[in-house]
């Protein structure tokens, strides 16, 4: 156990063991440890293999900078140790291993390095034979790809999701937010403070000196109006201040009226041979493993000097018992820094590390030429302000020549503050936070006191650069841990053309593994800007792209439910065996099971309307209302039919067209009275019909308002021979008989006590009679028909019958039997378009099309031989000199008739009545149809105009 | 291992191929100017050289190389859409992407595992039978497939028995794949410059001059250069570089966007695509998942992404595979689609008697690079527009003689 006493390890509670497994190892961790800190306290230094070359990785940063510490727990893939807490009974495991961690077979392709240069695989893998590619290497290299291994018995919590508004948003709770989320909040705005860690005051919280922080810490937790969010991360920025905050399991979706990112720096590791081997972390892993965690990160110490931070990273290791074998000084360091490690007696080299060596663990390195013996080495080559946040709102990163980065270009209500900046001394940082808190306060128009100006950094914190040198022979000197990448393969990529930093990216990988360049941005930049003799400042680095962590799909999914829609029927339908399907989001009857087989029920219930009656719920048709006193008005623009000469009482079938023409629906239309209209449109295309109408009305300013009342209105179809009947046995104050309610008339009723609006219509070619009423009062109306039914053999009937029906009759259903090209002509609607309206929607086009005449006509067809749905069915080509004319769009086996009929689209010149077609059937084969009128069933209509 | 990583190895110093030459200075004239460097136009550079010996060929480029919609887009190739002219064109795509290893000399990684779109209802269904009889007739690989078919084919799909996305079947077109798209364009792009081609990046057009109804010469901001001809082949950009010239094409354009997921080990082998869920998934073989779906509901010229999308995008795939909850997403981005009104593209032929549109290629442009490209060569190489491309003019909007597509794009691109 590498733990140290009290008063180390400030997350972690001693008093709670827990226990987890690595790699089918028992180990134990204590509560408040994350996965990493468990590892490295149990002395479980090695905890991947790493993408390409499988070499043995251990932790770096333990903020998510980089992929090493990506593991498996149980059936979650990828999950990162350095910030996952460890919880108990947790099963770890290395990921994309062949073997086991300590012995991975796949780690003889480091071995083969050599052979396997950047963007090998563009130039090779394309023989012996002209699939090779798909037959033999790209499954063996798929077999390679991927880190962690999803279970398809996996499960997960779902997301859930919060609504937040906010005049200030403060992300990251170091010392300059700490500082601007006070200032914002004491001033009167509702602040939100959002931090990824456990806890406020960032780097601070595994620093030795605490500048009184606590103070701020305890105001900011009494401050009312101050919202705290610890253990949140901030992962995006999105248009207006919208931005993504995920705890756990819970995405806050938050409008800020203001943003200050206050996220610091990221730590960058030094380039040299071997620079990835355990052991080797990053300088402030070392401080957090030390002071969060109590783990003594080994027994002999190299620290890589990067500015004055470098104190606090000596100290943490002298007080953990670590022997300080060397700090190495690339640049040279304050005075101040100097004496205090003279004072230590601690030998400071000038120079930079050149190489490493160690099995599986560092065992040395190599400065000057010289061996220094060591297990732990702190390396922080030095800064990069993290980027990510503010490029995604629209600033620009810019990189001076010597390694210098601020940003320009700021939206005006996105502002950043502290370590970001530049700034490090401690009353800086604060001030900076003051400060970008005051802006805001000022733009949110909240009292604001004296102007602060923006003091520019003491030091330019950036510039302190351990810069990677040139490529080592020997390579194995990594820019990008994640993608196993090279400094050679960066030169390389150069050389082979690739000179602008996104080609480098997309030609090697660079930044494009799990942590997008946190770690290798600078340092791949500046390999670039050398390759291409370009300056640092013209190469620039990526197009920074949300999320900025990984991000979990559950976590954005939410409860993903599906929208669906019952009718007021429902429950009936199910009551009745209704085998209920699908359609949009409806659930409607597709066919009543009676305990005969499918097609069977389906047939009897076709020969029910026929012979006696039926009873349909179409209470998933558009229902719109148009009123006002330009409504006549408007539906002769809105439709190729004419409305506005409507009389009261009357029905009308209504065809509408889009601008181009095509027929986009159809319905019918009654006028209630002088200015209101009740307008029927199909299911599918109700939301798209209102939406049009919106629009049109919006544009043409006529006085009328459209309602929407299809979720609100419920309707039944009563069809057949007995429709009649079955009503007139009903309480009414209307009369059902033809003279006083012909065909085509509409009348407002009460039925069963019920208010109605009835309609003689139907689409079943039989007597029939649709009635709509309120959704509320739909099972009370469906009650009354059902007790009057069976006097007169009345059999409810579902979609598919309703399709065999209309179908029979030649009746086409908008968007099956059409397409985005159809015109009414096509259809033989040619008949219902106006030829005396000046305007209507698709006038102009349909005239147009008109002038170059028809390609196709949708006709019926009948065929000699019955035929079943493997031979013949929608979709089917009709064929023409060996070209396709058009499709079969409908296609039954009639019950009432015995035989097969279709709808199809045939070429112009055969679609008269007893013309011969070819049809392509499901199998190839040729089949013939004859065209037959469009109604195979009552052409003369004698049924449903009774 | 192939020889040629031997080869490779044994070396002391790395080979350089030189794939990407550097951009040279502008000249005064050129015999072809092709506004875009991204996958088409470097195609067509392609085929201009290597087939019709013209060498004197600028492809224009303001950004990098193929920084456009050839980097942005999610790599599908396919052939299973809705009229037989589309049929024919995209199959003839998918089997150049066949060859395009061979040719270029440069492996593309063209992987065909097969697409398998998902139909929720009935009226999918109905439309699937249409694709697959239509592309059977035409000579591709597409057949209706049942609810255990698509179980064998893709495991672990969510098939929602009883529920209002219940799998009932789905269309299968074992044609379909993917290829990686940077390399399409790169191994055009060296190809071309092999044979003379110059690529120049960071070259902006800022004007088309034209008179007597030609046009005579492309503004850059490096400077103006005649052109005995010109293509407009730049992706989200061509209905502006159509007015540059004085043409309006008829191209809308609306952000398309898409994500991808850390590396997984594989999975999913085929692509799959729900229409009613508007979501596509395929795995990379880097083990990544990239997701897709539907182009955002408004016109815009913004390739900056939306949580939305993302969170939609993110609920059709986890609908579809639930399993995959604790994937994390990576990155996500957009890019602008031009669309035309049928959803096909506008190839051939423009006002201008040398100016030729390479355009309105929407969220489908990727799967038809190389025949694009080869066809367009055709056309300036011999003024005359090839018979496969003829339905794809620009003035069937004048003649209301549409190339319909619109059901067969929506989702899977």
């Amino acid at each position: 156990m590498n733990r140290l006493p009290p008063p180390f390890g400030s997350r972690i509670d001693r008093a709670q063991r827990l226990h987890f497994s690595f790699e089918g190892r028992k180990l134990e961790g204590f509560a408040g440890d994350t996965i990493a800190s468990a590892l490295a306290a149990s002395g479980e230094w090695q905890v991947s293999r790493s993408f390409k070359y499988h070499r043995p990785r251990g932790l770096h940063s333990l903020t998510g900078s980089d992929a090493n510490a990506l593991v498996q727990v149980g059936d979650e893939p990828n999950v990162d140790a350095g910030l996952t807490p460890l919880r108990d009974g947790m099963v770890v495991s290395a990921q994309n291993v062949n073997g086991s961690l300590a012995h991975d077979r796949d780690s003889v392709i480091d071995k083969l390095g050599r052979f396997l240069p950047v963007g090998f695989y563009y130039r090779t893998f394309m023989g012996p034979t002209h699939n090779a590619w798909l037959k033999l290497w790209e499954p063996l290299i798929r077999r390679k790809a991927g880190l962690g291994r999803l279970h398809m018995t996996a499960s997960h919590p779902h997301g859930d999701t919060v609504h937040l508004h906010c005049d200030v948003l403060v992300v990251g709770c170091g010392p300059a937010g700490l500082a601007a989320g006070i200032e914002a909040a004491r001033s009167g705005a509702d602040v939100i403070l959002c931090e990824a860690e456990p806890e406020l005051s960032g780097s601070l919280t595994f620093a030795a000196e605490q500048h009184g922080l606590a103070s701020l810490v305890a105001e900011a937790q009494s401050l009312p109006g101050l919202r705290l969010m610890t253990g949140t991360v901030c992962n995006g920025w999105f248009e207006d201040n919208w931005l993504p905050l995920i705890r756990g399991n819970t995405l806050h979706r938050v409008r800020a009226r203001r943003v200050i990112f206050a996220t610091g720096v990221l730590e960058q590791p030094a380039v040299f041979r071997n620079n990835d081997l355990p052991g080797l972390m990053a300088a402030g892993t070392v401080r957090r493993l030390v002071r969060h965690y109590g783990v003594k990160t080994g027994t002999t110490a190299v620290v890589l000097a990067a500015g004055d931070e470098t104190l606090d990273t000596v100290r943490a290791l002298q007080e953990a018992g670590v022997q300080i074998a060397a700090v190495v000084a690339p640049q040279p360091l304050s005075a101040t820094c100097m004496d205090e490690l003279r004072r230590e007696g601690l030998p400071v080299i000038d120079g930079r590390i050149e190489e490493a060596r160690g099995n599986k663990r560092l065992s040395a390195l190599r400065v000057g030429g010289r061996w220094i013996d060591c297990d732990v080495a702190a390396i922080t080559a030095g800064y990069m302000p993290s980027w990510q946040l503010p490029c995604q709102a629209g600033a620009r990163l810019v990189c001076g020549d010597d390694g210098e980065m601020s940003f320009t270009g700021f939206p005006p209500d996105v502002d950043i503050a502290g370590g970001i900046t530049g700034h490090s001394a401690h009353e800086a940082v604060l001030a900076d936070g003051r400060r970008a808190a005051q802006a805001a306060l000022r733009a949110l128009g909240l009292a604001a006191r004296e102007e602060i100006s923006r003091p520019s950094p003491a030091s330019k914190p950036f510039r302190f650069w351990d810069a990677p040198g040139e490529p080592d022979p020997r390579g194995r000197d990594f820019v990008d841990f994640d993608e196993d990448l090279q400094v050679k393969d960066l030169v390389h990529a150069v050389q082979e053309g690739y000179r602008e930093i996104e080609l480098v990216k997309r030609f090697t990988t660079v930044g494009m593994g799990p942590s997008q360049g946190r770690h290798s941005a600078k340092a791949a930049a500046l390999i670039v800007a050398r390759s291409t003799a370009r300056r640092l400042s013209q190469t620039g680095v990526t197009t920074a792209r949300p999320p900025a962590g990984p991000e979990k799909l559950s976590v954005l999914a939410g409860h993903h439910t599906v929208t669906e829609r019952r009718t007021a029927l429902h429950a009936a339908h199910v009551q009745l065996g209704a085998e209920m399907r699908p359609v949009g989001n409806w659930w409607r009857p597709y066919v009543y099971r009676t305990g005969a087989p499918r097609e069977e029920a389906i047939a009897a219930e076709v020969k029910a309307v026929r012979e006696g009656v039926g009873l349909l719920d179409v209470s998933t048709l558009g229902k719109l209302e148009v009123r006002g006193p330009d409504a006549g008005a408007f539906l002769d623009r809105m439709y190729a039919t004419n409305h506005g000469n409507q009389s009261i009482g009357r029905v009308r079938y209504a065809l509408m067209l889009n601008e181009m023409g095509s027929v986009m629906d159809d319905g019918v239309v009654l006028r209630l009275t002088e200015d209101t209209f009740y307008v029927t449109a199909t299911t599918g295309a109700v939301a798209r019909v209102y939406a049009d109408m919106s629009f049109w009305n919006a544009q043409w300013r006529m006085n009328v308002d459209v309602l929407n009342l299809t979720g609100a209105f419920c309707g039944l179809n009563l069809t057949g021979p007995k429709a009649r009947a079955v009503l007139s046995g009903l309480s009414s104050d209307i009369s059902f008989e033809p003279e006083a309610f012909p065909y085509l008339q509409g009348k407002s009723a009460t039925i069963a006590g019920v208010p109605v609006r009835a309609m003689r219509i139907g689409f079943t070619g039989e007597l029939s009679y649709e009635l709509h009423c309120a959704g509320s009062q739909a099972m009370t109306l469906y009650k009354a028909i059902a007790q009057a039914g069976p006097a007169h053999d009345l059999k409810p009937y579902g979609l598919e019958a309703s399709r065999i029906l209309r179908l029979e009759k030649g009746h086409i259903l908008i968007g099956q039997d059409t397409d985005a090209m159809s015109t009414p002509d096509e259809l033989g609607f040619g008949w219902a378009v106006s030829k005396r309206k000046a305007f209507f929607v698709g006038k102009r086009s349909l005239e147009a099309r008109r002038r170059t005449g028809l390609q196709r006509k949708l006709a019926g067809l009948t065929f000699a031989a019955s035929l079943g749905p493997n031979d013949m069915g929608e979709g089917c080509l009709v064929l023409r000199n060996g070209e396709v004319a058009g499709h079969v769009t409908s296609f039954a086996t009639s019950p009432t008739l015995g035989k097969p009929i279709a709808l199809a689209h045939v070429h112009t010149d055969d679609a008269k009545p007893g013309a011969t077609v070819s049809l392509r059937a499901r199998n190839g084969a040729t089949i013939a149809a004859t065209v037959a009128g469009h109604a195979f069933f009552d052409p003369q209509n004698l049924r449903q105009e009774i | 291992m192939p020889l040629s990583l031997l080869k490779y190895g044994l070396r002391r110093t790395y080979p350089v191929t030189g794939d990407i030459a550097a951009t040279p200075d502008l000249k005064p004239h050129y015999d072809v100017g092709i506004i875009g460097g991204g996958g088409h136009g470097l195609a067509c550079a392609h085929y201009l050289s290597s087939r019709h010996g013209i060498g004197s060929v600028a492809v224009l480029e303001k950004g990098y190389l193929a920084g456009g919609n050839t980097a942005r887009n999610t790599t599908t190739i396919r052939s299973n859409y809705i009229t037989p002219q589309s049929i024919a064109f995209y199959k003839e795509g998918v089997e150049l992407y066949g060859e395009m290893a061979q040719e270029l000399d440069f492996n593309v990684m063209f992987s065909q595992r097969g697409q398998l779109t998902l139909a929720h209802n009935d009226s999918t269904m109905r439309s699937f039978h249409l694709r697959a009889e239509t592309g059977k007739f035409a000579g591709i690989r597409a057949e209706v497939v049942d609810a255990g078919d698509v179980r064998r084919l893709c495991p672990g799909l969510n098939m929602d028995e009883g529920g209002s996305l219940e799998i009932v079947g789905g269309l299968w077109h074992a044609d379909g794949g993917t290829a990686r798209h940077d390399a399409v364009a790169w191994g055009y792009a060296a190809q071309a410059a092999r044979r003379g081609v110059e690529i120049h990046q960071r070259t902006e057009v800022l004007a088309i001059e034209t008179a007597g109804g030609k046009a005579t010469a492309v503004v850059t901001n490096r400077g103006r250069i005649a052109c005995g001809q010109v293509l407009i082949a730049c992706g989200g950009m061509n209905y502006d570089m159509g007015l540059k010239a004085g043409i309006e094409i008829p191209i809308r354009c609306y952000p398309l966007q898409a994500m991808v997921t850390q590396p997984v080990k594989p999975w999913l082998h085929t692509l799959v695509s729900s229409v009613s869920l508007h979501t596509y998934l395929v795995q990379s073989s880097r083990g990544e998942v990239v997701i897709g779906g539907g182009s955002d509901p408004y016109q815009l010229y913004a390739t900056r992404s939306t949580l939305d999308m993302k969170e939609q995008l993110a609920a059709g795939a986890v609908h579809l595979f639930p399993f995959i909850g604790n994937l994390k997403i990576l990155r996500q981005w957009a890019g602008i689609t031009d669309m035309t009104p049928d959803y096909s593209p506008i190839m051939g032929a423009s006002p201008l008697s040398n100016l030729w549109l390479d355009c309105g290629w929407g969220t489908w442009g990727f799967k038809a690079t190389p025949v694009a490209g080869k066809r367009l060569a055709e056309c300036i190489a011999t003024g005359r527009v090839p018979d496969i491309i003829k339905p794809f003019a620009l003035d069937r909007f004048a003649s209301f003689s549409l190339v319909n597509e619109m059901g067969a794009t929506a989702a899977s691109h």
